[in-house]
């Protein structure tokens, strides 16, 4: 080890021991990397070979025919202008009924799920004592650990009976009945992310107000929550994409007909249960294969806006609060 | 306003936001007693062990339980490896500010919000036509023998599926390490990978672990992107090879109870698979939720 | 390039050392020799650039992002930023004791056995050899020889600072940089340290920053005065306390500022 003056008048040069270490943590760095590529390459995969399948509706000339543009959103000549029946002898597919559909179960989601994620976060950030507040926080997260198929089931067999006798509705399966229980699915969404939206406002924030003479419930809703609302929006946006794109439960409890109705107890058919229920059955390449996958192409779309749009108040909200750009 | 009013207003207000999240938990409560009553009572040894017959109606669930298990073991064997080491490139290896980490993590945020029906045509559109075809030309399959559904592919596709919760886990374990333990070992003469695997790892290890969980418990449970990638209804072996169909517990559930002529008469055999599947799927969540929340509190209160 | 050092019993030397974070100037040209087995003392008010010296000698500022450097330093006359350097043999060299103890959450055995298995000793009876004779001379055998298996975070302050030194010494480096490595102690866990850097001084090149005078004056033999970055005087630790050339040392020594 101990090394004279003599030794070191020579430039250094690098033994073969040190340059064999180089080249190994080169090489492990560059595997590490690589596999850091997998998300992207993963997220540009998906749509990729989704939107690949999905082109044959363009370039196909049987499939242009038979599903344009036109016969997809514009309304169609006959007593049915919005009809979804891609199997029938003269393929109907509007994805209107589709669309209505998923915004009309999607609404009676979040028109429930929006105060119920809201109200609770508030309580548990503001008002609940510590001890409760530790208990309430993971519990409420729980529920987010809960299949979508078993919150589906439970829609089916304890929920159904229960909404149709409440609401004096015709059918036991509904869009009432998908959105109810679609809430189950996103109240955790909007709760965990409005939460952490509510914590990350500073501590002064609340001493300036209740030295003002605000009460605790001024103070959260008239001070905490507007500076946590872009936080908040974000919570609800996520919670939105999650329901456009949530299928099992609304497979399983929306009854899945193709109507055009904003009727909240009449049965409805979204694009995601859309692509469940027929995909299993439909002849690979055919128009019908190619359109399921439009259907996906949409899907994806719509949560990427959304994705990206709460995201990026995520991080507003915390620049805002904290300063910093993390 | 009179300050009392006001506050008897806000008291109001507040016991609102009460009862929204103690009606939250009462739902969570409802779901699980009423899964738990009602499964208890058709689950039995016979029920875990044995394969269904009689159309479903008598015998057990074995084969569901065996496919949902090799399901996620395969998935939980793909996901590991990549989402902790990606995240490993996030936390530990990426340069600041470097712009390939970020593109990094806007994907890994927008994969989490893909809808999992999405991740089941992908399955299909690439593991199945894509490689699987690819693979049975080069390989000179005359038939289908790698491009058709099978628990391969459904494994990678929840794979992809789940890589976010692994590396967003994996990323808050490693934020856990302290920085001190890192400096530590390189003044000591190790290397970055020798301090990875030496310090950073080991100290992550429980909230790498957490991660795992919760990705098998994500996985295990979800439904849509199986049911064209490998799910079947009913198969009278179980799978032994990568390109073996398989019996899901979610399938299972969701076939019994939209596709049985008659849903009172089955919902014995079905409450009993549903507690099966929420107890593989809920008991794991909730471990991984308790452990987190202990090391949170104890990382919070060392500082 | 290889510079004959102009001091021949410098162990290490700075030239002319710039140190930057961002655009912020830490150390401002520096020229300083650290002289074979001798302890040199860095003081000087905080933020006046010690930590940061003392980093920059086993390149430890390498691992924060922004920081450029200019001049040069010596470690037996080869540049140590030279590309024929490597920066695991340098550490392994000039090794590093931080203010604040940081144990690896192993046993105390692990703990000191560390630099030497990530060098790639595996030796079971030549590890377990070292590791004693590391631990003795870090003063800490007695205390810990019966629980070598127990985790180092069941040491108290004192001890784990003790074994920090130890797993510095476990590589057998030829300098010991260390950081102010009592600051967080309680004064009898300080005297154990201070004892054992008069005793390490034979066999080591130490290099020690600390804000405390009288801990300067008990242990080394130069110090070296910093302010604002810059050096203002250095020499023997006696001339620095009676007898400065420089105003503002005198005025540090004496707690007129500081
Ligand atoms: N990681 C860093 N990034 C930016 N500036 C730093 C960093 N570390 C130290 N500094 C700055 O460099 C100067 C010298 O710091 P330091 O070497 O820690 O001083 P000392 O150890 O003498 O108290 C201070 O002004 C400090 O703010
Ligand atoms: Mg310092």
């Amino acid at each position: 080890m101990e090394q004279g003056l003599t030794h070191s008048v020579a430039a250094p040069r690098l033994s073969a021991a040190a340059r064999r270490r180089q080249l190994r943590e080169k090489a492990v760095a560059g595997f590490i990397t690589l596999m850091a590529f997998t998300g992207i390459a993963a997220l540009v995969l998906i749509i990729v070979f989704v939107a690949k399948e999905a082109l044959t509706l363009f370039t196909d000339a049987d499939a242009r025919h038979e599903a344009s543009l036109s016969k997809m959103f514009l309304p169609q000549e006959g007593r049915y202008p919005f009809r979804w029946q891609p199997v029938s002898d003269t393929p109907k597919v509007s994805m209107i009924p589709l669309f209505v559909g998923t915004l009309k179960i999607t609404l009676v989601s979040m028109l429930v799920a929006v105060p119920m994620g809201i109200f609770s976060a508030l309580f548990v950030a503001e008002f609940a004592p510590r001890r409760l507040r530790e208990l309430l926080k993971p519990v409420i997260e729980l529920l987010a650990g809960i299949p979508s198929v078993v919150l589906g089931f439970f829609a089916l067999m304890v929920l159904s009976p229960m909404v149709k006798s409440l609401f004096h509705l015709d059918r036991p399966l509904n869009g009432t009945l998908a959105g109810l229980a679609l809430a189950l699915a996103i109240v955790p969404v909007i709760f965990t992310v409005s939460e952490d939206a509510l914590t990350a406002v500073p501590r002064s924030y609340r001493e300036a107000s209740l030295a003002l003479g605000a009460t605790l419930w001024e103070t959260a809703w008239k001070v905490v929550l507007p500076a946590a609302a872009p936080g908040i929006l974000a919570a609800c946006v996520l919670g939105f994409g999650r329901a456009i794109g949530e299928t099992m439960i609304v497979l399983m409890a929306s009854g899945n007909a193709d109507l055009v109705s904003w009727n909240l107890g009449d049965s409805a058919r979204s694009l995601s249960a859309t692509i469940a229920a027929e995909m299993g059955e439909v002849v690979v390449g055919s128009p019908h294969y190619s359109l399921l996958f439009f259907i996906g192409v949409e899907l994806f779309i719509f949560t990427f806006v959304l994705n990206m749009v709460a995201s990026t108040w995520t991080k507003k909200v915390l620049q805002r609060l904290t300063g910093s750009a993390s | 306003m009179k300050y009392t009013t006001r506050r008897a207003v806000g008291l109001g207000l507040t016991g609102l936001t009460a009862l929204a999240a103690f009606f939250i938990v009462g739902m969570l409560a409802l779901i699980l007693l009423d899964v738990a009553r009602n499964g208890a009572r058709h689950l039995s040894w016979a029920f875990l062990t044995q394969p269904p017959s009689d159309g479903m109606m008598a015998g057990g669930i074995f084969p569901a339980i065996f496919g949902t298990a090799a399901l996620t073991l395969l998935m939980t064997l793909a996901v590991m490896p990549v989402g902790v080491l990606t995240a490993v490139y996030l936390h530990e290896y990426a340069p600041p500010e470097s712009r390939f980490a970020r593109w990094v993590r806007v994907a890994v945020v927008n994969l989490a919000g893909v809808p999992s029906i999405v991740f089941g045509l992908f399955g299909l559109g690439f593991f199945i036509l894509f490689v699987g075809g690819n693979l049975d030309r080069l390989l000179g399959y005359e038939e289908m023998h790698w491009a058709q559904p099978s628990i391969l592919w459904a494994s990678l596709t929840l794979a992809v599926l789940t890589l976010p919760v692994v590396i967003v886990s994996t990323e808050e374990a490693l934020r856990a390490v302290p920085l001190e333990q890192r400096t530590a070992s390189l003044a000591l003469g190790a290397t970055q990978s020798q301090t990875l695997a030496r310090v950073v790892l080991p100290g992550a290890l429980p909230g790498i672990l957490t991660g795992a969980v919760l990705a098998i418990s994500r996985g295990a449970g979800e439904v849509a992107p199986i049911l064209f990638t490998g799910a079947a209804y009913f198969l009278p072996d179980l799978p032994t090879q990568l390109n073996s169909q398989f019996m899901h517990l979610g399938y299972h559930t969701y076939v019994m109870a939209t596709q049985s002529p008659n849903v009172t008469e089955a919902s014995g055999p079905l409450y009993a698979t549903v507690l099966v599947l929420l107890a593989l799927t809920f008991a794991l969540n909730l471990v991984a939720v308790i452990i987190r929340t202990r090391t949170r509190r104890k990382a919070a209160s060392a500082h | 390039m290889s510079l004959q050092p102009q001091n021949p019993r410098a162990k290490m030397e700075a030239r002319e050392l710039i140190l930057r974070y961002g655009a912020k100037t830490a150390i401002h040209k520096v020229s300083l020799a650290i002289l074979d087995r001798r302890v040199t003392a860095l003081i000087g008010p905080s933020g006046c650039g010690k930590s940061t010296f003392l980093r920059s000698l086993n390149r430890m500022n390498d691992l924060i992002s922004g920081t450029t450097h200019a001049g040069t330093i010596l470690l037996d006359g080869m540049d140590i930023h030279d590309r024929g350097v490597d920066v695991v043999d340098l550490r392994r060299r000039v090794g590093m004791v931080f203010q604040k103890s940081n144990p690896f959450p192993k046993s105390i055995f692990e703990n000191v056995a560390y630099g030497l298995r990530v060098g790639g000793m595996k030796d079971k009876a030549e590890l377990a050899s070292r590791v004693e004779k590391s631990l003795r001379g870090a003063a800490l055998w007695d205390e810990v020889k019966d629980r070598l298996d127990e985790s180092a975070l069941g040491l108290s302050g004192g001890q784990q600072q003790r074994l920090c030194i130890a797993r510095a010494m476990a590589v057998e480096p030829e300098v010991l940089l260390m950081d102010e490595p009592a600051s967080a102690l309680d004064p009898i866990a300080t005297a154990k340290i201070e004892e054992l850097i008069h005793e390490l001084k034979a066999t080591y090149t130490i290099a020690i920053v600390t804000h405390n005078m009288q801990q300067a004056a008990r242990v080394s033999d130069r110090t070296a005065f910093f302010y604002m970055g810059e050096l203002v005087e250095c020499g023997p630790t006696e001339q620095i306390f009676t007898n400065p050339r420089e105003k503002r040392t005198e005025d540090y020594v004496t707690g007129k500022f500081g």
